[in-house]
């Protein structure tokens, strides 16, 4: 046999046919991230605005309201007002009593309560013939880069790096030393560094479709920007993809068994689920939070994504999510080289 | 035995000790190059620690060990190069084709031998393109077999390599153990199984409690002992009535 390769090569072969060969494996990579932003791409889609529903309790009042185009107007009785408002029918109900002219009732604790309130004040002042003493006039903002789409992109990409990572790592190689696969590869001549690089690479083979696959789908179906460029997006996702390919390696490097791999997976990646800003902003949690908060990886990666793509902030400016990154993945490594169970 | 031969492995005074029970008690064991040496017992007589200790697996507490006149303390990397192990209980890659298999296991070797050929010496030619995970449990022993062999070993450790087999896949397995020995390679098997060890082995030691409680040709030890009582099974004695004779209990008693 002349053709024989470098045993890094086949080792890293071995990775690419056990993940070919799995079809759940290829759905959760690579079907999975595309149908998850197509479902919230729907689910968070930029129409017009909303109309909140209001309830009005007699005619006249209904039609002061309806002169309000943000206002959605049913005209009802008091007791069926009141009973709409409790179920969250309606986030408002304008009554006529004999104190005021007006009384309107809602939950200053829910916001659209709370808009409707000044929608209907609004309305009803202004058919009473108010005049405004000052001009304002509406400038509405529904550019690409600003929607929830936008937002949501770099998050499921990170995510997606992460959650590849962290599995796609895990499960082979605390199934092969489960096997004692891993015993008898340390019984040949093999070496072991092989053995670790071939997961990284493999890591490497999967990043750019792990990266292109959603982005692509958000600027083809969404015009979701990519402000910073291509190169930038890819030095990004490669920093990511080997912090979370060492941190992958590290979390494998003891256990034994399947359960034990999959508790400390979801040990380590569930928080980052919640805290790293994947669905929504991490600015949301308190401030004695955040310092944690900004440690954590893949709130280094979706931040770095998110700056450079939406905004186009560019890598030099980007250098302290990188750096985190980089430290992430020297710990790791050097973690997993020293923990590594080989048998 | 004929002329004498240089030693393939030699042990002395091997102890190994786990948390809760001493495994290797005081082992002195000599292979010489181009025999076929048996380790037999019980489960838990300390057979896969010894047999670990030699392929560089596990560390002794004290002892020596000599493998092909090296020590695995100074030439590892050198020794791993000359040796094939079969480990008990080991299992492939499910998803590889049998020729993927033996390809990888080839790569890691400077030397060795094609696939293919590996693939005719164990008779799964026909089954090359076949994926591990669907091969039987004698077709998965013996592409077990033609990765240790792969790297063309001077030295073969196989652990219980029929453990668990049928009677006709064990029956292949010998047939390739003799192949093994008439191609010259030295061999360090264990098994417990008197059949196998008086087939296979030119000598055998019985372990018993992480000690040798007797070594020999397997015709010498069943000479050693009174012919069996009762019931006769055959006029000679057997390996199973050695071990008998020295512990009153049966092989494979727990």
């Amino acid at each position: 046999m002349s053709s024989r390769r470098h045993p890094l090569v086949e080792l890293t072969l071995v990775r690419v046919r056990e993940f070919s060969r799995e079809p759940e494996a290829i759905f959760w990579a690579l079907i999975f991230p595309i149908l998850l932003s197509i479902g919230l791409g729907i689910a968070f889609r930029s129409g017009p605005a909303e109309a909140i529903a209001v309830g009005a309790t007699s005619p006249a009042l209904a039609g002061a309201l309806r002169g309000h185009p943000g206002l959605a107007v049913e005209l009802m009785s008091v007791d069926a007002g009141r009973h709409a408002l409790e179920t969250g029918a309606i986030a408002l109900l304008v009554e006529s009593s004999d104190g005021a002219a007006v009384v309107y009732r809602f939950d200053d604790t829910n916001p659209s309560g709370r808009t409707a309130r000044l929608l209907a004040d609004d309305a009803i002042q202004r058919g009473a013939g108010r005049a405004d003493p000052v001009r304002g006039q509406d400038q509405l903002i529904r550019e690409p880069g600003s929607r929830y789409i936008d937002f949501l992109i770099p998050g499921l990409v990170g995510l997606g790096i992460m959650s590849d990572s962290l599995w796609g790592l895990g499960f082979p190689i605390v199934e092969a030393r489960r096997r004692k696969l891993t015993k008898l590869l340390t019984a040949t001549p093999m070496r072991r560094e092989h053995y670790l690089a071939s997961f990284v690479l493999w890591r490497m083979i999967l990043l750019p479709v792990e990266v292109v696959v959603p982005i692509g789908f958000g600027v083809l179906a969404f015009g979701v920007p990519m402000r910073g460029g291509i190169v930038s997006i890819a030095v990004i996702a490669v920093l990511s993809g080997w912090a979370f390919a060492a941190l992958g390696l590290s979390l494998a490097a003891r256990p034994r068994t399947i359960e034990a791999i999959a508790g400390l997976v979801n040990i380590v990646q569930v928080p980052m689920w919640v805290l790293s800003g994947v669905f929504f902003s991490s600015q949301r949690f308190p401030a004695w939070l955040q310092p944690f908060i900004h440690v954590l990886p893949l709130t280094a990666t979706i931040d770095a994504l998110r700056a450079n793509m939406l905004r186009g902030v560019g890598l030099g400016a980007l250098w302290p999510a990188l750096t985190n990154l980089s430290i992430w993945t020297v710990v790791c490594f050097v973690l997993a080289l020293r923990l590594f169970r080989w048998r | 035995m004929s002329a004498p031969r240089a030693s393939a492995l030699r042990v002395r005074a091997l102890r190994k000790r786990y948390s809760d029970v001493v495994a290797v008690d005081g082992i002195d064991l000599e292979v010489s190059a181009g025999e076929c040496f048996g380790l037999l017992g019980p489960n838990g007589a300390g057979k896969t620690t010894t047999v670990e200790i030699c392929e560089g697996l596990t560390t002794p507490d004290s002892g020596e060990v000599v493998v092909l006149g090296r020590r695995w303390t100074s030439d590892a990397a050198g020794l791993r190069e000359r040796l094939g192990i079969q480990l008990q209980e080991s299992q492939l890659f499910d998803k590889l084709t049998v020729i993927e298999t033996l390809t990888l296991f080839r790569s890691f070797y400077r030397d060795g031998l094609a696939p293919a050929e590996a693939m005719d010496l164990v008779r799964l030619r026909d089954k090359q393109a076949s994926r591990v995970g669907g091969l039987s449990g004698g077709q998965k022993q013996r592409l077990a077999l033609a990765c240790a062999l792969i790297g063309s070993p001077e030295l073969m450790f196989l652990d219980e390599p029929t453990t668990g087999l049928d009677p006709q896949a064990r029956r292949q397995v010998w047939e390739l153990v003799e192949d093994f020995k008439r191609s010259g390679r030295t061999i360090l098997l264990t098994t417990h199984y008197m059949e196998e060890a008086e087939r296979l082995c030119d000598r055998v030691a019985i372990l018993d409690h992480g000690h040798i409680i007797a070594e020999g040709t397997p015709a010498s030890l069943a000479a050693s002992i009174p012919p069996p009582p009762s019931p006769p099974r055959s006029d000679v004695a057997t390996l199973e009535d050695v071990f008998v004779h020295l512990t009153g209990r049966h092989l494979r008693d727990e």
